[in-house]
């Protein structure tokens, strides 16, 4: 395994289905009443986010926990980024103290890639801009391999805004690899130009009709609307959108009975998902989450816990 | 002018044993030649018998199977806590709970080696806090490996005993830990290696030493 996980191209399938089979494991941690595990006891995270975050932020710092880590967040506000200090001197400042691994987020693609050549500790990506969000890919794929047993030979819809997310760029690598085929539904204005190259996998295909896709589906991840992303002009009304591409009540009844539905959250609802598919009981909204934790620690487990790649072995 | 890191870098025999012991026979170049596999020095008969003394140990000191758990360290602790709790089965007619434990996360010598993916830790469903809890483990080298299956245990419950049955204790222990019942005590030297194949997992039972 790569020493940082900055994209999911650090890992192959090999990789991916050992950090499932940890991330099992971890899972069970959860329902343990001594939710701790002593695999990082000493070793140092930072969580660095230039970005707000709930659930990504609080689900690696949970999973740091239960790993016995130290787990430190630090957010660009109220931190030195904002009166002005670089990226790199940000990075190494932290380093510096003398920790084991670091935890992006960045509005800007490539972030995590740069910092991770400015130092010498593992570096997660834990989003970066428009570019990769590779632990949210891994957790939708453990969700998924636990509901349906396999993605080899599913059909797996991802459907929404396309092109300011992260989340689906990690995940059409991460699915077709485990063998899943990968219909992405967007309108045309959230399309990015040439995404039909993006993957040589069989079975990744594009459209802009949802109602013709779903039918076919064993799965449906739904993604956020990123308002916070779109100077405006990607279509021309929310109600618009929703009725095009929006998971409404009307839309399950063309799922196969016990399709599961994912949305990485946090949901626009009456949005991009109604009210009734986020709370459906093939709804796996919640079961991500939960995933989320064990899939972290899973991670940090196989980046921190071995022997490290440094000759002097003085990471501790 | 780091004393205190050897322990970390000094690879534990413990952990190398485990190391060889989950490569499949179909990987292992050596387990299908019988002379670079080394001496037998049990076999299957022999292996039968030392279970059966060791059941019969087993009950004899927790007065019957009763609040009895046998549980089997990865990985060849597992098969032989099943075959234990069939021989208990046959003798005082009452099923006797199983399970197994991984101790991956609790080794001291995590950071010497690259990491690898647990195996699973399976408990009855009425946990461990009250039981005997019999670890199971195939051979008993430094205590390491014992020593991380007791903190692993604290984490899971309180059980009201907890005692090791070993097939094999080979002597070297690095630490105070000592088996209740052992198949066979067997002196060995640190250079040497002992293995045992069991028909679960390898497709025969013997122990052997090289």
């Amino acid at each position: 395994m790569n020493r940082h996980l900055l994209s999911i191209d650090d890992l192959d399938v090999a990789d991916i289905h050992r950090i499932f089979t940890t991330a099992a494991e971890m899972h069970d941690v959860q329902r343990r009443e001594v939710k701790k595990l002593p695999a990082l006891r000493g070793r140092t995270v930072i969580n660095l986010f230039f970005e707000d975050s709930t659930r990504t932020r609080s689900s690696f710092e949970i999973a740091g926990k239960w790993l016995s880590a130290d787990v430190i967040n630090l957010s660009a506000k109220g931190s030195s980024a904002s009166k002005g200090e670089s990226l790199r001197d940000t990075a190494m400042t932290v380093t510096a103290m003398g920790i084991d691994g670091l935890v992006v987020r960045h509005s800007a693609s490539g972030a995590a890639a740069q910092i991770s050549q400015w130092i010498d500790v593992p570096v997660i990506n834990a989003g970066d801009g428009t570019h990769e969000h590779p632990t949210q890919a891994l957790l939708d794929g453990y969700t998924l391999t636990r509901r349906l047993g396999t993605l080899e030979g599913k059909h797996v819809a991802i459907v929404g805004d396309v092109t300011h997310s992260r989340v689906f760029r990690s995940n059409v690598k991460s699915l077709t690899k485990l063998g899943a085929s990968v219909t992405v539904v967007a309108p045309p204005t959230l399309m990015p130009a040439g995404v039909g190259d993006w993957s040589k996998e069989a079975g990744f295909a594009t459209s802009w009709d949802l109602d013709s896709v779903l039918p076919d589906a064993d799965a449906v991840m739904m993604l956020r609307v990123q308002r916070e992303r779109m100077s405006g002009g990607f279509f021309p009304t929310a109600r618009e959108y929703t009725i095009g591409y929006g998971l409404t009540r009307g839309r399950l009844d063309l799922l196969k009975p016990g399709t599961p539905i994912l949305h990485p959250g946090p949901m626009n609802r009456g949005l991009e998902i109604s009210p009734d598919a986020a709370d459906a009981a093939d709804s796996l909204v919640l079961d991500q989450v939960s995933s989320g934790v064990a899939v972290r620690m899973s991670v940090l487990y196989h980046l921190l816990a071995g022997e490290s790649d440094k000759t002097d072995g003085g990471t501790a | 002018m780091e004393p205190v890191q050897t322990s970390f870098k000094e690879p534990s025999r413990e952990a190398e044993k485990e190391g060889r012991s989950v490569l499949p026979a179909s990987q292992n170049p050596k387990a299908h030649d019988g002379t670079a596999a080394g001496r037998i020095v049990l076999d299957a008969d022999d292996i039968s018998r030392a279970l059966t003394r060791i059941s019969h140990e087993i009950l004899e000191r927790n007065k019957g199977a009763e609040d009895l758990l046998l549980l089997g360290l990865h990985t060849r602790g597992v098969p032989l806590a099943r075959r234990l709790a069939a021989n208990i089965a046959a003798v005082e007619g009452t099923t006797v709970a199983t399970g197994s434990l991984d101790v991956t996360m609790y080794r001291d010598d995590l950071r010497s080696h690259p990491t690898r993916a647990p195996h699973r830790t399976e408990l009855p469903a009425a946990g461990i806090d009250g039981k005997t809890v019999v670890l199971v483990d195939d051979v008993l080298y430094s205590g390491r490996t014992i020593r991380a299956a007791l903190d692993a245990l604290s984490d899971l419950g309180r059980p009201a005993v907890v005692r090791l049955a070993v097939l094999v204790d080979r002597g070297h222990r690095e630490l105070p830990i000592r088996a209740d019942h052992v198949g066979k005590n067997l002196p060995t030297a640190r250079s040497e290696r002992v293995s045992l194949r069991l028909s679960e997992i390898d497709g025969e039972d013997e122990v052997t030493i090289q």
